[in-house]
């Protein structure tokens, strides 16, 4: 081994923390970039696996009852690989142990051969033989929470009949990965599952012998959707269809795009600004580091080394550094990554996952890392390398400090003899402060961006479950029923108020921008469940016109006053003009509301209802359950505790350990940033420390010096760095709102605080380390040598 | 003997430290012999340690000429001068400057190894009496013992030349006898012509020639007839 690299070995070991405390800045930004782009792409790749083994649909339609001879007719619309028709059917469950009544997805599955698509992975058991009526599978979440295993029973009731149903089988199945009941936002597993039964026992339950009510298509490569949909309405519209529709608008699919959109727009979001971030830091860092090899360069110059042998002893030295950053980052961003993608893909119920890793994002993390740091490097050994050695052994020459003010200033009287020092030590590096001080703003920065959607979350869930939908439950129906609806549901035991609505399903236009959504008609003057708009005031419906989501405002470009299209697609269908006359402040899905009255009138029918509203007494929540069990017109009931305790469990969970991963990666490269820094100004100034100490000064006077300037520093940092965090915050907000949730930016005080603890914390934790080496300064040492 | 090594015409060297303009070398005219041991004396600033740090292609002078045999460095660029010193000069300073992360040999073989013939870094560090101290660090080595390793480090190539800034500066009295003992070794042995500034006139008594400088020029020389060897010195 050649001496200087010798050399090199010692050096790295000998700064073994300083040069640690720059790897896990590296490895910190490189983490993020591994971690977020890694674990999305496996998660999008086992989707899409998913989806192709076992057959995920691409249009899905409803009927009422349409005969099975329409089936040929379906297959020969041109772009149709494979039709597979059903019947579906939503019925309220009674499970043993289960206060509440739950809702159960019916799906029918063909007698002789498997379902041609959205085929079932079977975990446990078999499928229902076709004889025997009363056997079903069901989906595995569904079954995790009631500990259902193959044997276990529970009744359902069909068609107004309650019938006992025994589990033979326990299945996942691509359609319902994301498993939403009726009038729900998130999914509860206790209180939804899908049922698969025989075709024949469903059949002939819901009287559809020879008939089917729900239809998917599958289609070849190159169809047009738009254009089937158009052939499939076309025929389905006399047996009593419901508009069909894509991918797009199938709720499970729309609600783990989404999920995997966020985890996208995080992972191009955060990691990023985390990279750049530690590169910066780096390359700072590392150019100081260089530049206080001066006196050593000038020896090995004075020796007869050239500039290359040295500027290639020095950049060795960097790439060292980062390359254990990179390794470091690397191997920790793939487990992140693997424990991310696992995490979600429990939370999915994927059969399997396929992890992928891809070599770009390791390449593209290493080369912007050794980039900065050579760069760093290089811009130091710039300055060292041209100046002759006999000037670079020397100290440098005594700075130009400057009166920072007026000479008949006596700063003297107002500041002690290390304040001054330290100001004009600042005022003398301007350029090196403003780095350093530029580099813990970032920190700050960074955490702040992580810690904020704790808070947004917060909010979202105050707007959404105590400002916006303050009910206690609601109740679908089956089919749409008149108005007298209100006063049964009245009439069940505590219930205290109920308010109706009433949804239809349509699609919303503004020139070439299209929607599918739900009007709801609602009363006027409905306490329970509120409109909030952007201003987040409750406001009164208007009795014309329409009020519909700002983000679906957004989507259309349209604004207040504004006439948009919408096809009514149920009942007489009919495309009409209305104008927007409100926009709603709302964080899940795009919707559209009007005054029920208003929407009758439209629909051109008697004020009905598909559910209802209401608010009951938890004293007696056990009757009011029984007596919704007992209802054959039911066909589901949310809560809205049990939905908010899911919320908090799955997407706010999801969220907030993303965002703690982050923040524990921001908080490695603030400490790193810190660190470094106070190690590098104790190194600079080691010599003038240490004739301090000579001329008299205590241990304690000289470390004010020193962390009088660092805490300055800290200090002045931090409204730069909430200022630079909200930004981030407000472009990671935007990235991250889509059509299913969007969230209103909100950063607590107390998250600056936090993000402003870390930072200082760091700088605490540095301040002692520098506390103990200066105690270490051997002062002749200092004073004599200049190695 | 009387063949110059250095051969020096108005050197001149100006340069300005914070916002002070110094003229360290006014117009310096000088020459040096093949093998001479030279010692130049004088008050701090007076131009010693410029004109050494010229010779030694460590600084750039102002104006004037400066030859080392025939080849002009006060005309040679970074390149040339690193070649230079590469080939032909070794150091030795106050300070040492050793490298502390390299042990004793490993901070002469640092030189070794960009030379053409040099000697063995052992050698070298027996020509000083520390072939028993090589694998130490620099720390673990006293004042006296840095500087003869800092002496082994610059003849270890074999230099032509040998410049010596205050190499007994920092030591005492018998550690700096035992430097000055080892330097002399090196001009008997190798023929190494050497350069020794200090301001401890007693080393005076070694030298061939003794050069004294006071304000950036040489104010006058004195030649000794007979040279005392490093033990007779009176500190």
């Amino acid at each position: 081994m050649k001496v200087l690299d010798l050399k090199l070995v010692r050096d790295v070991r000998r700064l073994w923390a300083q040069a640690l405390a720059i790897a896990l800045v590296i490895a910190g930004g490189v983490a993020t970039l591994v971690l977020a782009v890694g674990s999305f792409r496996s998660l999008d790749e086992t989707r899409n696996a998913y989806y192709e083994r076992y057959r995920f649909a691409d249009v899905f339609a409803t009927v009422r009852r349409a005969p099975k001879s329409l089936i040929d007719d379906i297959a020969k619309i041109p772009g149709v690989a494979a039709v597979d028709a059903r019947i579906a059917k939503l019925a309220l469950l009674d499970i043993p142990g289960l206060r509440e009544p739950a809702t159960g997805q019916f799906i029918s599955l063909p007698e002789i051969r498997k379902s041609t698509l959205n085929q079932l992975y079977m975990r446990m058991g078999r499928v229902p033989e076709p004889q025997s009526p009363n056997e079903i599978v069901v989906s595995e979440s569904f079954a995790k929470a009631h500990g259902f295993t193959p044997g276990s029973l529970f009744s359902a009731i069909l068609n107004g009949r309650k019938r006992d149903l025994i589990i033979v089988g326990i299945a996942l199945s691509p359609e319902f990965i994301y498993a939403v009941g009726p009038g729900d936002i998130m999914p509860d597993d206790r209180r939804f599952g899908v049922v698969w039964m025989s075709e024949k026992a469903l059949a002939s339950a819901y009287d559809l012998e020879g008939a089917f009510s729900s239809v998917n298509l599958e289609l070849l490569r190159d169809a047009s959707e738009r254009e089937v949909i158009q052939r499939l309405d076309a025929l389905l519209e006399r047996y009593g269809g419901r508009a069909a529709h894509g991918r797009k608008e199938q709720t499970s699919h729309a609600w783990l795009d989404h999920e995997l959109d966020m985890l996208n727009n995080m992972s191009r979001t955060l990691p990023p600004i985390f990279l750049l971030v530690a590169a910066f830091l780096v390359n700072v860092t590392l150019s100081r580091l260089v530049a206080l090899e001066r006196e050593q360069i000038g020896l090995l110059k004075a020796v007869g080394y050239d500039e290359w042998a040295i500027a290639a002893h020095y950049i060795k030295f960097v790439i060292i550094i980062t390359v254990i950053g990179i390794a470091i980052g690397s191997a920790a961003g793939t487990w992140l990554g693997t424990v991310v993608t696992t995490l979600f893909g429990d939370f999915f119920r994927f059969p399997f996952l396929v992890f992928t890793y891809s070599p770009d994002v390791y390449i593209t993390a290493a080369t912007l890392s050794l980039f900065a740091s050579i760069v760093g490097a290089i811009r130091a050994l710039w300055d060292v390398v041209r100046l002759p050695p006999a000037v670079a052994m020397q100290p440098p020459a005594p700075p130009r400090f400057r009166r920072v003010l007026p000479a008949s200033f006596a700063l003297d009287r107002v500041l002690s003899q290390p304040g001054i020092m330290m100001l004009r030590n600042l005022a003398r590096h301007p350029i090196r402060a403003g780095f350093t001080m530029l580099g813990m703003a970032l920190a700050t920065a960074i955490l702040v961006v992580s810690l904020f959607t704790k808070d947004t979350m917060e909010q979202l869930i105050d707007v959404t479950y105590f400002l916006s939908d303050r009910q206690d439950a609601t109740v679908g129906f089956i089919e749409k029923r008149p108005r007298d609806v209100v006063m049964q549901m009245a009439r069940l035991p505590g219930v205290l108020t109920v308010e109706p609505y009433r949804e239809v399903p349509i699609r919303i236009r503004n020139g070439s921008i299209e929607r599918r959504i739900m009007l709801s008609g609602r009363l006027p003057d409905a306490d329970l469940n509120r409109i909030i708009d952007v201003d987040l005031r409750p406001v009164i419906l208007p009795d014309v016109g329409l009020a519909i989501s700002s983000m679906l405002a957004q989507i259309l470009g349209v604004h207040v006053g504004d006439f948009v299209e919408i096809d009514l697609l149920e009942g007489q269908r009919r495309t009409v003009s209305i104008p927007v006359t409100a926009l709603v402040e709302d964080y899940f899905g795009i919707r559209g509301m009007m005054d029920s009255g208003a929407l009758a009138r439209l629909m051109r029918e008697s004020p009905a209802t598909n559910s209802v509203n209401l608010r009951f007494d938890q004293n007696k929540a056990d009757q009011f359950y029984s007596a919704i069990k007992a209802m054959p017109i039911v066909s589901g009931l949310a809560l809205q505790r049990a939905s908010l305790a899911n919320f908090r469990e799955t997407v706010a969970l999801l969220i907030t350990t993303m965002a703690s991963i982050y923040t524990g990666l921001a908080a490695i490269i603030a400490f790193g940033v810190v660190y470094n820094s106070a190690r590098i100004s104790l190194s600079e100034r080691a010599r003038e420390l240490a004739s301090l100490r000579v001329l008299g000064f205590t241990r304690g006077e000289v470390l004010r010096i020193l962390l009088l300037e660092l805490a300055l520093l800290t200090l002045l940092a931090q409204p730069p760095g909430w200022a630079m965090g909200y930004g981030l915050a407000w472009i990671m907000k935007t990235n991250l709102a889509g059509e299913l949730m969007r969230v209103r930016l909100v950063v607590e005080h107390s998250t600056y605080v936090l993000a402003s603890a870390i930072v200082i914390a760091a700088a605490v934790f540095s301040a002692l380390v520098v506390r103990q080496r200066i105690n270490q300064l051997d002062l002749v040492s200092v004073l004599k040598t200049r190695d | 003997m009387r063949d110059p090594v250095f051969s020096a015409r108005s050197l001149t060297k100006t340069y300005t430290s914070g916002e002070v303009a110094v003229h360290a070398l006014r117009a310096v005219d000088l020459e040096i012999f093949t093998g001479e041991v030279v010692v130049l004396l004088g008050p701090s600033g007076s131009g010693k340690s410029t004109l050494l740090n010229i010779m030694g292609g460590l600084d750039h002078a102002t104006s004037g000429q400066l030859f080392f045999r025939d080849l002009e460095l006060t005309g040679l660029d970074d390149r040339g001068l690193t070649a230079y010193r590469r080939r032909h000069v070794g150091f030795v300073f106050q300070f040492y400057n050793l490298i502390p992360s390299l042990t004793a040999k490993e901070n002469v073989a640092l030189v070794t190894e960009i030379s053409e013939r040099p000697m063995r870094p052992e050698e070298a560090l027996a020509m000083v009496g520390l072939e028993a101290r090589m694998d130490h660090f620099p720390a673990q080595l006293s004042g006296g013992e840095q500087q003869r390793v800092a002496i082994a480090r610059a003849i270890a190539k074999r230099p032509e030349v040998l410049l010596c800034d205050e190499p007994t500066g920092a030591l005492d009295s018998k550690t700096g006898i035992r430097v000055i003992e080892a330097l002399l070794a090196i001009n008997k042995q190798l023929g190494t012509t050497t350069l020794i500034i200090t301001h401890n006139a007693s080393i005076q008594d070694v030298a061939d020639r003794v050069l004294f400088f006071a304000d950036g020029r040489i104010s006058r020389t004195h030649e000794n007839e007979t040279r005392r060897a490093a033990t007779e010195l009176i500190w």
